[in-house]
This record gives C-alpha cells, sequence and structure tokens, in this order.
C-alpha cells in the first residue's frame, strides 16, 4: 500500500487488485439488497455507519495520522450539518426580509455545491480553532479542543436570538432532501424492475463519498505532507529539526480532518431534514475517537472497521437483546438500554485490554528481502 | 580552508544557576570533519542545541557560509543548510528505515495537499524523485535492503547510520552529528569512520561530538575542547593531545594526599 502505484508491482500483483477491486465495488452495491431483507431499519443503520465512517477517517487524520488527541471533532460535523440546513431550508428567508429578497424562490443550495462549500468552511474552521493549540500536547491538547467543541454546540443552541439564525434547541426543519441529476431523493426512484427507495438512493450517495474520502485518506497518508503527519506524531522535534514546519502542518491536519466532517454534516443535514443542537454533543465526539482508536489509530482499512463495528454493534444489540432474553428465561429481566450499554462498555474495555493497538492495527513492517 | 563555513562567536546559555555555555566562539571551515570534545557535562549538546535553534542563547552570533543567521527556529535552520542527528537517536520509530529518509526530504520539496489528493504530474514526480534520493541515502549509509524495515526494529548501529542518512537528505551544508559511535562495536566504528569520510569527499562539513577518542583524532582536521561551558583549547588533533589544559580537564589535577581526605571525612 505504501508503493507507488505500477512501481515493482507484478501483474499477477495487478490482476489480483483488480479482482479485489471488482468484489469490493460488487459488495458495495449489493449490501443494501441483501440487508433489505432484515427490513429497511437495518438500512438505515448502514446509512449511518456510512457517516461515522466519513467522521472516523476524518478524526483519524487529526489523532491517527498527526497523533493530536482531538476531543471536540463533533464541532466540524455540526458546521457542516447547520452549513447545509440554512442554505437549503426557509429558516433564513422566513427570518431575514432581506434574505427572502435576494432569493425569491427561497434557498435551495444544490447538495454539489452544499459539499464542496461544507468541506471549505469546516476545513478553515479547523485551522481556526487549530491554531491556538499549536503549542499544546497530549492531555492539554485534548482539553482545549472538548471545550472548543462544546462552545460550537453551545452557539448552535444559543443562535437564536438577539438574531434567530440557527433557531436555538428546536433546531432547523424542512431541509431540502437531496436532489441529484434529476432524481429526487425524497421521492426515490424506479429503475426498471428496481425500486430504489430514498434510503437506497442516500446509501448509494453515502457510500459513494466514503470511497471518495478512501481514496483521499490514502492518498494524503502517501505523501510528504502524510509523512510529515506522522514525523510530528513520532517525534515533534525530530520533525522540527529536520526542517518541517510543525505548525504549518499541524494546520493542515487539522483542516483536512475538519473537512471530511463538514462533508459528513452536510449529508447528515440532507438526509435526515432536521438538524438540532443535541446531535452534536461530547459524547459523539468521544464514540467517534473511540472508532478510530478502536479500528486501530492511523490505519485506514481498520478505522473504517471500527467505525462499522460501533455504529452496528449497539443496533445488533438492540434487536438481539430482549428476544434472547424472553427465550433464555421467559421473561424480560433487564431493560434493553441497561444491557446494552453494559455489553457495549464491557466489549470496548476487552478490545483495549488484549488488541491495546486496535482491532486492525498497522501491520508492522519487517525485512522485506 | 581558509574560509570558514560555520562561524559562532560569544554564544553563552545559562539555565538558572548554570552556565551552560559561557561565551564560545569557533570556526568550522569548509570541507573539513570539526570535532567538538570535552567532558560529560561540558556543553557539547547544549552548544548543538543551540546552534540548531533547538534552544535560544542568551547571546551571540552566528554566521553560516558568510551570511549571519539567528538560530531561533530549528525549521529555519535545516532550511538554511544545518542538520543534526541526537546523542539519544530520535527516529520516526513507527515509520519504514526509507519514510524516515523520505521525511528528511521535506524541507527541500513542496507539494502539498492539493498535490497530494489530485496525483497532478509534478507531485508524482516530486515524488518519484524523493523515493529515488533516499534510496541511494539508504544504500550510501549502509542500510540497503532495509529500506522496508521499522526503524524501531533496526539494530542500534543502523538506527545511527539511519539518521545521519535522513539529515543528509536535507542537503545540509554542515552535518552536525551528536555521539554517532556511542554503543557501536568496534567493526560498526571502523565503517562509520568511511562513512564521515565519504560525506566530507561529497563536500558536507561535518561537526562531531565524539567521545572515542581514536576515532576523533584520527578522523578530525581541528578540534574545539569544551569545559564547563567554556572553550579550553582548540587546534589540531596533535596540539589537543598534548595540551596541558585538556590533560587537566579530563584527568584532573594532582589529587591532594590521601591523608587529608580521610582526615575530613
Amino acid at each position: 500500500m505504501t508503493s507507488a502505484p505500477f512501481s515493482g508491482i507484478t501483474a499477477s500483483h495487478n490482476s489480483k487488485r483488480a479482482a479485489g477491486l471488482t468484489f469490493l465495488i460488487i459488495a458495495i452495491v449489493a449490501l443494501p439488497w441483501v440487508l433489505g431483507w432484515g427490513g429497511t431499519s437495518w438500512l438505515r443503520i448502514l446509512n449511518f455507519a456510512l457517516l461515522y465512517v466519513m467522521l472516523s477517517l476524518g478524526l483519524n487524520i487529526v489523532v491517527g495520522f498527526a497523533g493530536l488527541l482531538d476531543l471536540g471533532y463533533i464541532a466540524f460535523y455540526a458546521l457542516g450539518a447547520y452549513l447545509y440546513a440554512l442554505l437549503a431550508s426557509p429558516h433564513l428567508t422566513e427570518q431575514f426580509p432581506a434574505i427572502a429578497a435576494l432569493f425569491p424562490s427561497g434557498l435551495h443550495i444544490p447538495i454539489l455545491a452544499a459539499l464542496v462549500i461544507a468541506a471549505l468552511v469546516a476545513g478553515i474552521f479547523g485551522a481556526l480553532l487549530g491554531a491556538p493549540t499549536l503549542k499544546l500536547r497530549g492531555d492539554y491538547l485534548a482539553i482545549v479542543t472538548l471545550g472548543f467543541g462544546e462552545i460550537i454546540r453551545i452557539f448552535m443552541n444559543n443562535l437564536n436570538a438577539p438574531y434567530n439564525i440557527t433557531n436555538g434547541p428546536q433546531g432547523i426543519n424542512m431541509v431540502d432532501p437531496v436532489s441529484l441529476a434529476g432524481i429526487d431523493f425524497a421521492k426515490g426512484w424506479v429503475m426498471g424492475p428496481l425500486t430504489l427507495t430514498p434510503t437506497h438512493l442516500y446509501y448509494y450517495l453515502f457510500a459513494l463519498l466514503v470511497v471518495l474520502i478512501v481514496l483521499v485518506s490514502f492518498r494524503l497518508q502517501n505523501s510528504r505532507l502524510g509523512r510529515a503527519w506522522m514525523a510530528i506524531r513520532e517525534d515533534e522535534i525530530a520533525a522540527k529539526a529536520m526542517g518541517i514546519n510543525t505548525r504549518n502542518v499541524k494546520l493542515m491536519a487539522f483542516a483536512m480532518g475538519a473537512s471530511f466532517g463538514g462533508v459528513a454534516g452536510a449529508l447528515f443535514a440532507a438526509s435526515q431534514g432536521f438538524v438540532s443542537p443535541e446531535s452534536f454533543g461530547l459524547m459523539e465526539s468521544l464514540v467517534i475517537l473511540s472508532m478510530v482508536v478502536l479500528g486501530g489509530m492511523g490505519h485506514i482499512p481498520g478505522v473504517i472497521l471500527g467505525a462499522l463495528l460501533l455504529s452496528g454493534f449497539p443496533e445488533l444489540l438492540r434487536a438481539v437483546v430482549i428476544p434472547l432474553q424472553q427465550s433464555l428465561f421467559g421473561k424480560v429481566l433487564m431493560d434493553a438500554e441497561i444491557i446494552r450499554s453494559l455489553i457495549y462498555g464491557v466489549a470496548m474495555v476487552a478490545v483495549m485490554r488484549f488488541k491495546p493497538a486496535g482491532l486492525w492495527p498497522t501491520p508492522k513492517r519487517e525485512a522485506a528481502q | 580552508m581558509s574560509t570558514s563555513l560555520l562561524r559562532i562567536s560569544g554564544v553563552s546559555k545559562r539555565f538558572g544557576g548554570l552556565q551552560a555555555l559561557d561565551s564560545v566562539a569557533l570556526s568550522v571551515p569548509g570541507n573539513s570533519i570539526y570535532g567538538l570534545i570535552g567532558p560529560n557535562g561540558a556543553g557539547k549538546t547544549s552548544l548543538f542545541n543551540v546552534i540548531t535553534g533547538l534552544y535560544q542563547p542568551d547571546g551571540g552570533e552566528f554566521s553560516l557560509n558568510g551570511l549571519s543567521f539567528k538560530p531561533d527556529n530549528p525549521t529555519r535552520v535545516a532550511e538554511l543548510g544545518i542538520a543534526r542527528t541526537f546523542q539519544n537517536i530520535r527516529l520516526f520509530g513507527a515509520m519504514s528505515a526509507l519514510e524516515n529518509v523520505m521525511v528528511g526530504r521535506h524541507v527541500r520539496t513542496r507539494q502539498g495537499a492539493f498535490g497530494a489528493v489530485f496525483r497532478t504530474r509534478q507531485q508524482r514526480s516530486e515524488e518519484a524523485a524523493i523515493r529515488q534520493k533516499a534510496f541511494e541515502l539508504l544504500n550510501f549509509v549502509g542500510l540497503t535492503g532495509k529500506a522496508e524495515q521499522t526503524a524501531n526494529t533496526l539494530s542500534y548501529g543502523d538506527q545511527r547510520r539511519l539518521e545521519i542518512a535522513r539529515a543528509l537528505a536535507t542537503e545540509p551544508l554542515l552535518l552536525a552529528l551528536d555521539e554517532p559511535a556511542a554503543g557501536m562495536n568496534a567493526t560498526e566504528k571502523l565503517a562509520l569512520r568511511d562513512l564521515l569520510q565519504a560525506i566530507k569527499r561529497q563536500g558536507t562539513s561535518i561537526l562531531l561530538i565524539e567521545h572515542d577518542v581514536k576515532l576523533v583524532m584520527g578522523l578530525c582536521d581541528a578540534l574545539t575542547v569544551l569545559d564547563y561551558g567554556k572553550v579550553i583549547a582548540q587546534g589540531s588533533p596533535g596540539e589537543i593531545q598534548r595540551n596541558a589544559a585538556v590533560i587537566q580537564a579530563y584527568l584532573g589535577t594532582a589529587a591532594p594526599s590521601a591523608n587529608s581526605e580521610s582526615n575530613h571525612v
């Protein structure tokens, strides 16, 4: 994975790679139809899992590559979500006559433009919030980023007076669903014998963006910038002595990581049609960090696995816990929510105890002779 | 030999009550290996840290290749052309040997996030050049075939050599080595000696801190001896070996008689 494309890769290696990719593409395309047998709720869970994959890969750049512990990452998800919600809902035009006069048919930003703007704005905020933390490391950095994360959420919660920008705790409603290439995602799409529900359509859009984000992650990892991030993670003083401008390189890590969060946020707002501050609490930041750490910090496939497991596992427990108790004991002994949190916590402790580097860490490279 | 590559004068650094460096002056000629020796705690590493921008000096003049500079930032010093290794090896442990050297190319290359994400033609050719140069340097220091090994799994001697390769990747005018032979066995020391001479032949000067007297005396064109932060002698290896102040600093003065000593205890 670290070798440049085509350098020293044999033909059989290439065809193996092509076969692997083909299989992966078929799996991604077929997955919703397989899951669909279990009901649309599973597909909805899968969509959330994909959003978490995007978020984890973004946080992985900051925490996994550059080694900067960030506990306020959810702020960029919130920024992306609110950005899309404001630019694609009647909220702003209802509140501000001037905006309504400018956009007589209402604000309806196309999703592609929204994704680009969300990535840019979140990236800029990432760098801005990163700037005061440049001299901090470890625990101290974690505390400051935690504060920043909370500040953004509290802003969203309170920016409804004197000017109602975010509509406060009630959140913003009636956010436009995605409409792309003439397909209105809210209505679904009939394609010959297949009927794609809105959930299917969102799944394919999310999957496409996950693929893009994975590609970008790999490309960043194997680049001059990616190596500089890892050098800072490994030894900041040595990195400086080798001529790495640690300030700029760290700001780039914050910005790139945040931009993934912004994209995920805009997609979240579009697919839900509603955003409110309570989706962006500290707990969410911690869950995303857990996905990165549990999967394998700095290892892209590991982080993806971590995100899929930690977002899927609780839902699996939710579905299993009650029926299992009924079949074992004939009655429900423990509330599903309690036992679910218990198992979830125990599982996390167990993974960290027995696989401290994560479930799927970066393979240790040995002599390659 | 008359032109000096690095010239410093009046360099002082105080840590609380300890005068680590006291008005140190030295001049490293171009195309040379220059030794910096002294007993433990003499201030050798402190001087390295000041020259490479890791410590802020209390005062002093610095010039490289005739241009004066202020070593207030390690990144800038590396850009100017001074690269260093560390007494306690500081490699990027979880990265491969090759990647460590590739990081050294950072300061002489320029592709950023845009190039990386879009794999522009310039980015790909720069990346290929970085990789090529890194392989060459690994061969040069004798780490052929160990490119993919994780840095912290290499043997001690190999780690020291890898640090030199990483520093050379920044294309320095002056290579500052802090005890490169520490922990090496006799064979490795011989190989190191050849390596340092090869580096000098390629036109990179070396500023060398080293405790191995044989190695230092055999390699260096000139030396400075530090003791308690002060320069106590400067000159050729022959002159240093005969210098009374140096002998005193290393071996001490004749001790008072054993009797008077024990009476006080």
